[in-house]
């Protein structure tokens, strides 16, 4: 039996979580009884996102740790509390709050704090750092005071600290030290590709600047003063002007440290006493700190194999390479950017127009990629790494990795030619070789990838290169990736919606006889009396199309498991008057209904036998109700808080918005249902992220998101257009329904339809904002068409006595179904249970 | 010897779907299909994974050679003529006799 010994993580941000990650999976985590210190309030969190945070201000929204996570493993966290002192003879360590804890290991990942440059008036009021979810309240709290923001640094997390000063609706100024922004990992042309591009964003640049001083200022809180005399006003001061280790704990124990700082550490992430291991940017490697998440995860692997003896990986530095997007712009540095190689060759691309910045360096045989830097569109990022990292040869003429491909032409790489060790996406650790072998073992989408291994569930950079993996792999596999709807028709979904445009078809059997076979079934009826829907928009109980739907369409209500109905009349927005809830409470005490508040803001019915809907339906039509078409693949609610009317916070009239689009959308057919919400303000009350379309009012419009999801896979939309107007609004989500009933397949949620799409969030805005198709105004024609030619399906069908007739139970008699039963709980009906039905007969 | 009764015209029953009839205290699902010729099948309304009565509301269709109906609650198929179900062989549904006099449907009594 082994003995458990005692395991102390000191740090909880995003790398002493994946050491925790790593242990779990190592499968080792049993030996060890482990302790964790965070000193912030809130478990670990990716850093990386932080700027997202200010979109929701929720820190679940960018938390790592999933629930029970430290309870199910068995491990301790202390938050709040820091380690002041390690007592490495007692192996004891003491927390700031007077905690004590035996240790036999240690993790050292406390990580780095942002450095502050000692210029006169650095710790004058107003001024921060942007590190931790407190930095961000600190800011967001400031900012309502003031109108000018300015960011002391212009490297990678100044240009975030920018983004967030802008969001809050402040004028935003960077200082950078030295001539050109991201100096690191970008060169001259392409920083001043990446300096245009962000002031078109409307934030100023000050590139060459020094700060010397700074000072009261005369018509804001302060004012800095330049070494060159220049002056800048502003009310709040962000520094962003690098990272320090924070290794004074380590310095205080007597471990080996680096001249400037930082856990002098080995291979194995150990530091000079071999049962502490640093990992993180507290560690120091080969005189070197690694300030990004790739290289932290690493050593976390690293540390976790050496300590539980169950891997072989060791840390030997890392890759800098980083693709990311800044304020909505791409930016991609790799290797030697600079081509500091000696008699290396670069290729550079420039595009004015779309302001689009690339350059390749190469050795000087033309043959290997030393670096490259990608401003505006990183498209080739993933290929030009793998060209890197794996010393693949580069074709003839390499500048043709960089121009504007010729269609049909691919310049990319070979996916072939990637040796299985070659890592496709870095932030997750994906190599080929995993790839592979999930594909082997059935994965057929990249949706399937994504979901098990998480690759390309990062930055999303490298999605194309995989999905290039996993066709290739399909083929060799000789997998034909077989998209038909069904035996009957020998096309996807997609192909039949176009068919159906271009023939003009209007039923089922015209298409049927034309290009397909068979009688049809349970797949292809509903899915093509949704697209005839779709199309036409005619009434779905019309004879053709009626034998085409689904019992919920067929009766026009949704179908509970025992037989009976569920009435769900609309009301957009949620907005009910008293005097209609009375006339809902009426029908349902006079029909002896069930009633509950659904999530969609609205009331549902239920235990409506199908020849009562009718007559019900009559009642509720005349009264001014209408269809809530909660039983079709399509249009549900727009779900809404009260918003600027009521409440003290709202920006907009969320309910109007709300009133308005559910009115504009109803009836909307479509390949699974969709739902809306409006929030009226940035708390988001009506849970917007939540929906396939989700509309967030801001201080000068809206911000509108995509493809979110509730449900059994919860997915938080995308934010697709910020602060537009009300008619941009419209037109942007007619334009998004419409390509999403065009190319979804059947069954297809929004979530799934994006995770599945090639090129992603960016292809999608490409198409529908950027009309790169040339399809937006078909698109908006299209919904055109359809919001002209709503009817409510149910005040038609009450008004046909034919179609009245085919909701009667039986064909031959009045008679009702004996089989169904109700029985009374908490005061309302509910279906009998089959044991209480055995008893019924036994007594009766 | 078996009597038979009228039980609807045709056009009762909308092409390519189903009603159900009560004769005998029993429910009888019966499917009108016509792709260019008529058709006419009688099955037990009711369905044995669900327990309701809810066959005849079914989307009607075949898979391969098998003309089926598809239970509209958990979806199994049941195969027409036989009432075998498609995803459990262990499970079968009641079939009825059934026949077209002209336009008039008739059930077995």
């Amino acid at each position: 039996m082994s003995s458990v010994s005692n395991l102390l993580v000191i740090g909880n941000g995003p790398v002493g979580h994946k050491f925790l990650e790593a242990l779990v999976q190592s499968g080792k985590a049993d030996d060890y009884k482990v302790t964790i210190f965070g000193e912030e309030p809130h478990a670990a969190y990716d850093r990386v996102q932080l700027t997202a945070w200010f979109e929701t201000r929720d820190a679940k929204d960018i938390n790592m740790v999933p629930d029970g996570f430290y309870n199910d493993n068995g491990f301790t966290l202390y938050t709040n509390d820091k380690i002041t002192r390690i007592d490495r003879i007692r192996s004891v360590v003491t927390s700031e709050q007077g905690v004590e804890v035996y240790f036999d290991k240690i993790v050292l990942a406390t990580g780095s704090y942002p450095f502050v440059p000692p210029v006169l008036g650095h710790d004058r009021e107003n001024t921060f750092v942007y590190r931790t979810i407190e930095d961000l309240e600190a800011i967001t709290a400031a900012a309502q005071k003031g109108k000018v923001g300015a960011v002391i640094g212009g490297g990678l997390l100044g240009l975030e600290a920018a983004k967030a000063l802008k969001d809050l609706g402040l004028e935003t100024h960077v200082i950078e030290f030295a001539p050109r922004l991201m100096a690191v990992q970008v060169d001259d042309g392409g920083g001043a590709m990446l300096r245009k591009k962000i002031e078109d964003l409307g934030v100023s640049v000050h590139t060459q600047k020094n700060t010397q001083q700074i000072c009261d200022g005369e018509n804001t809180c302060h004012k800095m003063i330049f070494a060159d005399g220049q002056e800048l006003e502003t009310d709040l001061l962000v520094f962003s002007a690098g990272i320090r280790p924070r290794d004074e704990l380590a310095r205080n124990t007597g471990l080996g440290m680096g001249a400037r700082g930082g856990v002098v550490i080995n291979n194995n992430c150990q530091s000079s006493d071999p049962n502490i291991y640093a990992i993180g940017e507290v560690a120091l490697w080969d005189n070197r700190i690694y300030g990004l998440i790739a290289p932290g995860s690493a050593m976390a692997q690293a540390a976790v194999d050496h300590m539980t003896g169950t891997g072989d990986s060791e840390f030997a530095g890392a890759d800098m390479s980083t693709k990311l997007k800044l304020m909505g712009v791409d930016v991609a540095s790799i290797g030697d950017a600079h081509g500091n190689t000696p008699n290396c060759r670069a290729y550079t691309y420039v595009n004015d127009r779309e302001e689009i910045y690339k350059k390749i360096v190469v050795s000087e045989d033309d043959k290997h990629l030393l670096g490259a830097v990608l401003i505006g569109d990183a498209a080739e990022y993933g290929s030009l790494l793998q060209f890197m990292l794996n010393k693949m040869e580069l074709p003839p003429e390499p500048e043709g990795l960089i121009l504007p491909q010729v269609e049909g032409h691919s310049t990319g790489i070979g996916v072939d030619a990637l040796p299985d060790s070659a890592q496709l996406c870095s932030c997750m650790n994906v190599s080929k070789a995993d790839v592979v072998s999930v594909v082997e073992a059935g994965a057929a989408t990249i949706a399937d990838i994504k979901d098990s291994t998480n690759a390309a569930t990062g930055c999303g950079g490298c999605a194309a290169l995989i999905t290039q993996v996993l066709n290739a792999e399909l083929e060799k596999l000789g997998v034909e990736v077989n998209r038909d709807l069904c035996e009957h028709f020998a096309y996807t979904r997609q192909d039949l919606y176009n068919i159906i445009r271009v023939e003009k078809i209007k039923t089922f059997e015209e298409l049927l006889e034309k290009h397909g076979s068979g009688l049809g079934c349970d797949i292809c009826k509903p899915t093509i009396g949704s697209l005839l829907a779709s199309c036409w928009n005619e009434y779905i109980l019309e004879k053709p199309l009626q034998g085409l739907q689904d019992t919920n369409d067929y009766f026009l209500g949704n179908i509970q498991k025992d037989g009976t109905y569920s009435i769900v009349p609309r009301i957009a927005g949620g907005e009910i008057t008293a005097d209609k809830l009375i006339v809902l409470g009426e029908i349902a005490k006079k029909y002896n209904l069930y009633t509950k508040i659904t999530g969609g803001q609205r009331i549902d019915l239920f235990g409506a036998r199908s020849e009562q809907l009718p007559i019900i339906w009559k009642e509720l039509v005349s009264e001014g109700f209408e269809s809530g078409h909660a039983y079709g693949k399509s249009m549900r609610t727009c779900k809404s808080c009260v918003g600027s009317t009521w409440c003290r916070y709202g920006v907009q009239d969320s309910v109007a918005m709300a009133i308005m689009l559910e009115n504009r959308y109803k009836g909307l057919r479509a390949p699974h249902k969709l739902k809306m919400a409006v929030s009226g303000c940035t708390r988001e009350c009506a849970e917007a992220q939540s929906k396939d379309v989700g509309v967030i009012a801001t201080e000068k419009g809206w911000n509108l998101y995509v493809c979110g999801n509730g449900g059994m896979k919860p997915r938080h939309a995308d934010l697709f257009a910020s602060d537009i107007d009300d008619a941009t609004l419209i037109k942007t989500i007619d334009r998004f329904f419409m390509f999403y009933i065009r190319t979804a397949d059947r069954l297809q949620r929004t979530s799934v339809w994006m995770n599945n799409m090639e090129g992603g969030l960016e292809y999608l805005k490409s198409v529908i904002i950027d009309d790169k198709l040339g399809l937006c105004e078909e698109l908006e024609n299209d919904m055109s068409r359809i919001v002209g030619t709503y009817q409510c399906e149910w005040k038609t069908t009450t008004e046909d006595p034919k179609k009245v007739e085919c909701f009667n139970h039986f064909i031959n008699s009045d008679a009702s179904d004996d089989n169904v039963v109700f029985v009374k709980e908490r005061e309302q009906i509910r279906p009998i249970k089959k044991t209480e039905r055995e008893n019924l007969i036994a007594v009766g | 010897m078996s009597k038979w009764i009228n039980i609807c015209h045709l056009d009762d029953i909308p092409a390519n779907t189903g009603r159900c009839a009560l004769l005998n205290k029993e429910q009888i699902a019966i499917f009108h299909i016509n792709d260019g010729e008529k058709r006419i099948y009688a099955v037990s309304n009711y369905c044995p994974f669900s327990e309701a009565n809810i066959i005849s509301r079914g989307i009607v269709g075949n898979l391969g050679d098998k003309t089926v109906v598809a239970s509209p609650l958990y979806k199994q198929h049941f195969e027409l003529t036989t009432g075998e179900c498609l995803e459990d062989e262990n499970v079968t549904i009641k079939i009825y006799p059934v026949r077209l006099d002209g336009d008039t449907v008739q059930l077995a009594a």
